[in-house]
């Protein structure tokens, strides 16, 4: 089957600062390709090439095998699209909105429901002008979907919603992707990643790093594992050391902090266990896609 | 097909918002038409005299306000919307839709003829039910003279929009030009007595070569060549440079 969204070699550049150096992806029917990356990445402009707002440098762009840019009226027939800056006018109200929007796409999705299933249902009176961020937002998303789109692009999709808002914006994608919704998350948020992609590109200084799913990242980044615990009874080094899933063992206070390989925990409990020490307060700290991503790139995604 | 039924929304959409955006129907329509129901209760003012050619100087004052009505919105509500439309991505959002952005912009110029034509309509029954004002004589030339100035004003007012960075520049552009447009049109002191260089620079004026237009079909004249070549060519010049310089972001 031939990919939903193909970019090969893609470069964009203003004036003299290049957005985007050279990115290729592919993203395949009904999966959830995240796109991840610090801020200045290039990951809107790259996303903006796709949705045919801005006009590629080099290389090339296949939408549903179609061009973005030339064949405008197809691509944004089957193409939904959240953008980060891109509004309504502001005495517009939600329903107004959303019913003016589904007749612009000839088999829209039903927009009550979408109104329903997003919790604007009681604002659907309401101005744009007047809705908060959140409720903006939760809009936003409903109109990238109100044509019922074979794919869509979300940008930042969770960004300025509260915790609750945020998980129920996520089951709510999973919903349309089990529709078989062919989608492209463009996000900052590790968690989002981690819960809703399917794979993950990681973008840095216009380039891919890595595609892979998100286990595949962590533990490329990480082949190292790490545990900590406290030993029932004085514990000599040499017995862990001499191991040779072991790489390196230290001591913080009364813990013991050991470093190894991926079967280093299994190779720890069962000398321990021989030896008969429990292993009080055990903790292993699991690499997350956070630290596939300082790893990866030395960089931290969202610099606090 | 779903694009014409689109169409229809978008236009419908288009005038719902520019109605309770007030602005247009509040400074376009109101006060025009309160201006227009004092200085008709103004006994002097209705006294046919020879300057105007046997009109009344109220007579004078329709046109006057239905230009005013035109200019209100051609210069400042059509590029306050399309220059904020732009400014908060409203445009941008759309061409990511398949009606695309220029079927916004056509809705709102329709939108904003379409409170036009509810004010002079407004304008002449108040002033001819009201105040015994006789429709224009030629009734042909007056809507060629309305159609040509409304056309125009609107490729000025796209002119400003797409010039102006902003909504705010566009407001400001679009007032600013709008009271030495207003004067050209005899709002303070009628065309007819104003001394002969500004009465020359009226008649290449977009709302001077207006009221000539329609100040004829009030007398039951063909409306002069002169004028209506003038506004045709402010509409042919303000679109062409409004098309390609516009921007949807």
């Amino acid at each position: 089957m031939p990919p939903v969204i193909e970019v090969r070699n893609l470069h964009k550049r203003y004036g003299n600062n290049v957005a985007v150096d050279d990115v290729s992806l592919t993203v395949q029917e009904g999966e959830i390709l995240g796109i991840l990356g610090p801020n200045g990445a290039g990951k809107t402009t790259t996303v903006e090439c796709v949705e045919g707002l801005r006009a590629p440098d080099r290389g090339e762009i296949r939408v549903f095998g179609l061009d973005p840019l030339r064949d405008r009226a197809e691509v944004t027939r089957r193409l939904g699209v959240q953008l980060q800056a891109g509004q309504i006018p502001e005495r517009l109200r939600v329903a107004e909105a959303l019913e003016l929007y589904s007749s612009f796409y000839p088999r829209p999705a039903d927009w009550r429901e979408l109104m329903d299933g997003l919790g604007l249902a009681d604002k659907a009176k309401t101005a744009y002008a007047k809705l908060s961020g959140g409720q903006r937002q939760r809009l936003s998303i409903a109109l990238a979907l109100v044509g019922n789109p074979r794919a869509a692009i979300l940008d930042e999709l969770t960004t300025g919603l509260d915790p609750q808002a945020r998980r129920d914006t996520w089951s709510l994608i999973e919903d349309v992707r089990a529709r078989g919704v062919t989608i492209v998350l463009v996000t900052h948020f590790m968690e989002e990643a981690e819960r809703l992609c399917d794979r993950v590109a990681l973008i840095d200084a216009g380039r891919v790093v890595m595609v892979d799913t998100p286990a595949g990242l962590t533990e490329r980044a990480r082949s190292e594992q790490r545990i900590q615990f406290r030993p029932s009874v004085p514990l000599d080094d040499r017995m862990l050391t001499s191991l040779p899933d072991v790489s390196s063992v230290t001591r913080r206070g009364e813990l013991v902090v050991v470093k190894g390989n991926g079967n280093v925990l299994n190779a720890v409990t069962a000398v321990l266990a021989r030896n008969q020490i429990v292993a009080e307060r055990l903790r292993v700290e699991q690499a997350s896609l956070e630290d596939a991503f300082v790893e990866l790139t030395g960089k931290r995604l969202d610099p606090k | 097909m779903t694009a014409p039924s689109a169409t229809w929304r978008l236009m419908r959409t288009e005038i719902k918002l520019c109605v309770r955006d007030k602005s247009a129907p509040v400074w376009g329509v109101g006060f025009p038409l309160i201006v227009l129901i004092i200085l008709g209760s103004v006994p002097a003012l209705r006294e046919p005299r020879e300057i105007y050619g046997g009109l009344t100087a109220f007579d004078i004052y329709v046109p006057v306000m239905i230009l005013f009505n035109l200019a209100i919105l051609a210069m400042t509500a059509l590029p306050a919307t399309l220059a904020g439309y732009r400014e908060t991505g409203v445009l941008r959002r759309m061409r990511t839709t398949p009606v695309g952005p220029a079927r916004m912009l056509a809705a709102q110029l329709v939108a904003n003829l379409a409170v036009a034509l509810v004010a002079v309509v407004l304008f002449l029954a108040v002033a001819g039910l009201g105040f015994g004002v006789q429709p224009p004589r030629n009734a042909a030339g007056f809507v060629v003279g309305w159609l040509l100035s409304a056309t125009a004003l609107l490729a000025m007012g796209l002119l400003i929009s797409a010039l102006a960075p902003g909504r705010n520049a566009a407001m400001a552009i679009g007032t600013v030009l709008f009271f030495p447009m207003m004067f050209l049109a005899g709002l303070w002191v009628p065309i007819a007595e104003m001394p002969p260089p500004l009465r020359a620079v009226s008649q290449y004026s977009p709302l001077g070569s207006g009221m000539q237009v329609f100040q004829d079909a009030y007398l039951g004249h063909v409306p002069p060549v002169q004028p209506m070549v003038v506004l045709a060519g402010y509409a042919v010049v303000c679109a062409i440079v409004a098309v390609r310089w516009f921007r949807w972001e």
